[in-house]
């Protein structure tokens, strides 16, 4: 598929004005077009990052703990997602899981709408691909703090869940907002995968935009520039919350060690 | 009250512990001293049931540490611990710290816990720095903290694991004068320490370990002046010139 | 729920055509990347503050937009723009130039973190030692700094070529047929979607899971071992 530019538009003669002529969908203008996809980009990165950071955490906890069961079915479920392409994960969601599940698949095809089949299918498939990647990091973080935290935990009475909720967790979380804020930035990066099962989030649209309006540049632009707004704007975020979090004198695992 | 009856451990292939027993009584204080790699803190990890071992037995207070039916967290509730590295926990005050496993464990009240807490942070000598973070401690007064937190849940027995290995010299006192108080009020204590003048002020016994094995177990006095052992002799000769 | 496996087999030489441009874009993506990535690295870290700041603009920008996004700017504007500047008037078939530039580009991005990390990671007493013996700046870099940071990267480097074998799938958006846009489409026609879309989905497992492996060896050979 090719297509033809004949006018090599020179930087200086960007068309604004295209922001607020009619959108591809005829509702409002094209600027609010592309902010509604930011919006969705955005719907869709928070509600999978709750299904990454609550299946993430059960997981890399599953791996740190004794015996074999629980630590192997950590191993495989981190393997199964993160050697399968995000795309084939979202396909086997939207199409494959709904045909072949009996009861619950036909209802899911039937009688919800497309837009929440797709949100639902990308929720589902980005936060359990996500989950592989925040399993590996508190996995890490937890082992971060060595085993001399865990028995003085058990130690004092506690059992191993106690000890996990009330010690080991607190402090895994805060050593790793850093790696979790990227994995964040990075879901959201992956929502425009959705755009495949038809979501229309914002890369989508910046590619809808340019062909309607034919202002390619100014289109991608646009769209690039909401995405680097909101990167500054979660990283800004990140920030704040371990400022807040941050206990004093506390500059990283192994303090006075 | 804790008796150690022949037990052995392995790590793979590797022997930590052969057949060592010993019994520590009722107000007893114990040292443990020996070469690193002696199996000194996988020896007192394993009355705490921190260690699994393979063979032998240990009770503690008429129960036995091993054994399935055994409840291991609340017979850790009465056996305090001490660490090497303190092992205090860093996102909590050193007065959360204190109250904590008082709450969580034994259910007391918060204000009970925190009462505890105060009276003991005392007795250490750090009541001012209640609020406090551990990092923003020092390592003989995290350890001092780490003491208080294991009283706190009123335990019959104590068990130090190389408890000022890990300190600066200057700080070693401050540590070893509260282990002496403790032992003067009567705790029984079982100590993996290198410090002989400790030992000697203090302890009842003194236990000698070398390659996993118990190699001598007795009294402080006949220990220090009379040792039965050249390995013990040759220990001792290297501790005590400082 | 009856599964139909029986067009697998028929449809292997097409799959296999479609596994040639996957395996085209891993390959000059990752290559074409890990050069340009060491030249941005390079970069970054020159003493040049203009250079520097081109370079880290450079990684930024396209580390923070997704890469369906960059399939689609270069789909939609540059190449066809290069070409109709190159070739006026022609048409020609884009889709795998396009997949092979935007790939190679959007993974320098990643390769030049990879590799500034892999150089800083080596300690500066090495770099002071080597000036001390006389080398110049470019010298200890050749010879003291790189040798040493590669062994650290190598493993790292391989894991972001797997990543890449599995982003390559992403060419579905620019309409490109790679192994799975064939799969896709043979299940489509043939009524075996499901069956298509799952064996895709086992094969990369399969290869993914294998090369991962390989690479925790030579991570465990190159780096874990030698420090003992």
């Amino acid at each position: 598929m090719t297509f033809h530019l004949s006018p090599v538009l020179p930087l200086g003669a960007f068309d604004f004005s295209v922001f607020l002529r009619p959108s591809p969908e005829a509702v409002l203008n094209n600027l609010s077009y592309l902010l509604v996809g930011l919006g969705l980009s955005l719907l869709l990165a928070l509600a999978s990052w709750v299904v990454a950071f609550v299946v993430g955490s059960v997981v890399g906890v599953m791996r740190t703990l004794p015996g074999r069961i629980l630590p192997s079915i950590g191993v495989c479920y981190v393997e199964l997602f993160r050697n399968v392409p995000l795309l084939v994960q979202l396909f086997v969601w939207f199409f494959v899981v709904p045909d072949i599940t009996p009861l619950l698949g036909d209802r899911f095809k039937q009688q919800v709408s497309p837009f929440w089949q797709e949100f639902i299918a990308g929720t589902v498939c980005l936060g359990l691909f996500t989950a592989a990647r925040v399993a590996e990091q508190v996995r890490a973080g937890i082992g971060s703090l060595g085993s001399g935290q865990l028995g003085a935990g058990l130690a004092l009475g506690l059992r191993r869940t106690q000890v996990y909720l009330l010690v080991l967790l607190p402090v895994a979380y805060r050593i790793l907002i850093p790696t979790l804020t990227s994995e964040l930035l990075n879901l959201i990066k992956n929502t425009a995968v959705a755009s495949t099962i038809g979501y229309l989030e914002l890369a989508q649209r910046s590619a809808s935009m340019a062909e309607t309006t034919a202002r390619v540049y100014e289109a991608f632009t646009a769209a690039t520039v909401l995405y680097a707004i909101l990167n500054l704007l979660v990283m800004f975020l990140a920030r704040a919350l371990e400022r807040i979090s941050a206990l004093p004198g506390f500059l990283g695992v192994g303090g006075n060690k | 009250m804790i008796s150690i009856r022949n037990i052995s451990k392995w790590f793979g292939e590797f022997q930590a512990l052969n057949k060592c027993s010993t019994e520590v009584g009722k107000g007893e204080v114990v040292v443990v001293c020996g070469p690193s790699g002696s199996g000194k803190s996988t020896l007192i990890k394993c009355v705490n049931g921190l260690e699994s071992f393979q063979e032998g037995e240990v009770w503690v207070d008429g129960v036995s540490v091993a054994s399935r039916k055994t409840d291991l967290p609340k017979l850790r509730a009465r056996v305090g611990m001490v660490f090497q590295h303190f092992e205090l926990f860093p996102h909590l005050t050193v007065v959360d710290n204190i109250t904590l496993a008082q709450c969580r464990v034994l259910g007391r009240s918060k204000k009970q816990a925190v009462d505890k807490a105060v009276q003991l942070l005392e007795m250490v000598g750090l009541v001012e720095h209640q609020p406090k973070f551990p990092a923003q401690l020092s390592g003989g007064q995290q350890q001092r903290v780490a003491i208080a937190r294991a009283l706190a849940m009123d335990p019959i027995a104590m068990l130090f694991d190389e408890p000022t290995s890990a300190l600066d010299p200057e700080m070693i006192n401050e540590v070893l004068d509260v282990m002496v108080k403790l032992a003067q009020l009567g705790m029984t204590m079982l100590v993996v320490t290198h410090e002989m003048g400790f030992a000697k002020r203090v302890a009842d016994r003194v236990i000698f370990m070398d390659r996993g094995e118990i190699v001598e177990d007795r009294p402080k006095q006949t220990f220090f002046e009379n040792p039965e052992t050249d390995r013990a002799r040759q220990f001792l000769s290297k501790i005590l010139t400082h | 729920m009856l599964f139909d496996w029986s067009s697998i087999t028929g449809s292997l030489p097409i799959l296999w055509q479609g596994m040639i441009v996957t395996i085209q874009i891993t390959l000059v993506g990752a290559l074409v990347g890990i050069l340009l990535g060491m030249v941005l690295a390079v970069l970054r870290l020159s003493r040049s503050r203009i250079l520097s700041w081109l370079a880290a603009a450079y990684v930024t920008v396209f580390r923070s937009i997704p890469l369906v996004m960059v399939l689609f700017w270069f789909h939609l504007i540059l190449i066809p723009l290069a070409a109709g500047l190159l070739f006026p008037g022609q048409r020609l078939e884009l889709g795998l130039l396009t997949a092979l530039t935007a790939f190679s580009l959007f993974e320098a991005s990643y390769y030049a973190e990879i590799i500034r990390a892999g150089i800083m990671s080596v300690t500066k007493g090495q770099f002071s030692a080597g000036l001390a013996l006389g080398m110049n700046r470019g010298q200890v870099m050749r010879l003291v700094v790189l040798p040493q940071a590669l062994r650290r990267m190598i493993p790292l480097l391989l894991t972001q070529a797997i990543i890449l074998f599995q982003d390559s799938t992403l060419v579905y958006v620019i309409n490109l047929d790679d192994f799975f846009r064939k799969a896709y489409n043979i299940g489509n026609t043939v009524g075996t979607l499901n069956e298509m879309i799952l064996f895709a989905g086992a094969v990369y497992l399969v290869i993914c899971t294998l090369a991962s492996g390989c690479v925790r060896q030579l991570h465990r050979k190159l780096i874990v071992l030698p420090v003992k």
